[in-house]
């Protein structure tokens, strides 16, 4: 049976780990790689890079860091943050990422999306969707959150995956940072709209808010930051919670 | 030992490279002829289109070569869409037909099985033959990663060497003589993936 995966997310910054890591005994909190081996040594099912500074000049850094982290654990990854062209889709993974995050780009450009399906296949194209409740309805944000589009997210996500994406990485921007759980009612929204695997984002605080997520939304992963940058909780034991609870997790 | 990795600009060659190295083997990327030929080993990676491959294989002139060295009983290991290659047809394939070196097809996960496609994440091997030197120590129920929309279906059942569950029961590794084949990609699957790998370098 295929597990719920439980997923690390890194901001990164000209090559670097960004937001305050607080390992235990990590001589270097913002080498990606020892962030990444670390997340490793706990079970970590996949992790997310994403590049939060994405110039242009920053690529070729991105790129090699790709390849770096590549060479040292053997774990699937998504890269994201600012790619638009099918050559920075191939650069990034041919340097060795299972996956590519596309978002802002993808909505700008939807053609991005199937372009990218069709050279690449489905299973390595990721969506990114920033999602704020208006009223009615999930809105999408774009550019990190900062400008509306007027796009309905339930909208997209069909969108998205009808030109080919493979998954969705979902965050609800009223719960990011708030610790109080996922947003149950925006992710089962996508689970049932969708065919295809669903990340949840935003708003892991505590062992039960992944039992939720999976169980009442159906996610099929879920991501967290800061929980896991500042030792909250540790994947592993996030991963023993929902395997006692009944969730079939990787151990 | 030398072992070749396929280049064809189908993906990731770099994890595979690196793993093979860490299991102890020097990894040779290349697509010539006399490189395949002086190797012990060949490992045929790919991610992507079925029809590109085909396609860029074709213009490196590498399918005889492959033939030949297969033929010739040189260990081969193909992941994920390279060992997809090895059938004869596959449905996502519109204008081009596959080696023809295992028979069978290759087929998409069907909608009505209720299941979402693709396939991705971790899941269990299943049915692990006994004396499958490329699985050599691997437990039943020891997890692999998947990401694929598409499986293959070998007509002779014996060439299954695993296989794993996903609203169909699909065959998730091969064996055949020299010839193996994985659907997973071990290059992804942390310590088991790295065994099984080290397994390909040393036993297979």
């Amino acid at each position: 049976m295929l597990s719920k995966r439980i997923i690390p997310c890194l901001d990164i910054k000209a090559g670097r780990v960004v937001k305050g890591v607080k390992f235990l005994g990590l001589r270097d909190a913002g080498d990606p790689v020892s962030v990444a081996k670390e997340y490793d040594a706990q079970g970590a099912d996949e992790l997310v890079f994403l590049d939060i500074t994405a110039s242009i000049e920053n690529r070729k850094t991105l790129v090699a860091l790709v390849e770096k982290i590549a060479s040292n654990i053997f774990m699937p990854f998504t890269v994201g943050g600012g790619i638009s062209e099918i050559d920075d889709i191939r650069n990034i993974l041919n340097a060795g990422a299972e996956k590519v995050s596309l978002n802002t780009q993808a909505v700008k450009f939807p053609e991005l999306i199937s372009s990218a399906a069709k050279r690449f296949g489905s299973q390595c194209v990721v969506v990114a969707i920033d999602a704020k409740r208006q009223g009615e309805f999930w809105e999408v944000f774009i550019n990190g959150g900062r400008t509306p589009t007027g796009i309905d997210v339930e909208v997209w996500a069909e969108k998205a995956a009808r030109l080919g994406a493979g998954e969705i990485l979902l965050t609800s921007m009223d719960c990011d940072g708030t610790n109080d759980g996922y947003d149950i009612k925006l992710t089962k929204a996508i689970t049932s709209k969708v065919n295809i695997p669903v990340i949840a984002s935003g708003g892991a605080g505590k062992l039960e808010d992944f039992y939720n997520v999976f169980m009442q939304a159906e996610a099929d992963a879920a991501l967290a930051a800061s929980l896991f940058h500042y030792g909250k909780l540790s994947v592993k034991q996030i991963k023993e919670y929902l395997n006692q609870r009944g969730v079939m997790v990787r151990l | 030992m030398k072992i070749a990795i396929i280049d064809y600009g189908m993906g990731n060659i770099h994890s595979v490279s690196k793993a093979i190295e860490l299991c102890g083997a020097k990894p040779i990327i290349t697509n010539k002829k006399s490189q395949l030929s002086s190797c012990e080993k060949i490992v045929l990676p790919g991610v992507g289109a079925f029809d590109d491959a085909v396609t860029e294989l074709e213009k490196l002139k590498l399918i005889p070569v492959i033939k030949e060295q297969v033929k010739n009983k040189k260990p081969f290991l193909g992941i994920c869409l390279g060992m997809q290659l090895l059938f004869e047809t596959s449905q996502e394939a519109k204008s081009k037909a596959g080696l023809g070196i295992l028979k069978g097809q290759v087929i998409k996960f069907s909608a009505k099985l209720g299941q979402k496609v693709p396939h991705m994440g971790w899941n269990n091997l299943e049915d692990i033959s006994a004396g499958c030197s490329l699985l050599n120590g691997i437990t039943a129920r020891a997890q692999v990663y998947f990401c694929h929309s598409y499986y293959p279906e070998p007509v002779d059942k014996d060439v299954v060497a695993a296989s794993c569950n996903y609203g169909v029961k699909f065959a998730c590794a091969l064996a055949k003589e020299n010839i193996y084949g994985v659907q997973f990609h071990p290059e992804k699957s942390q310590a088991i993936g790295l065994k099984i790998i080290r397994n390909f370098v040393e036993l297979c």
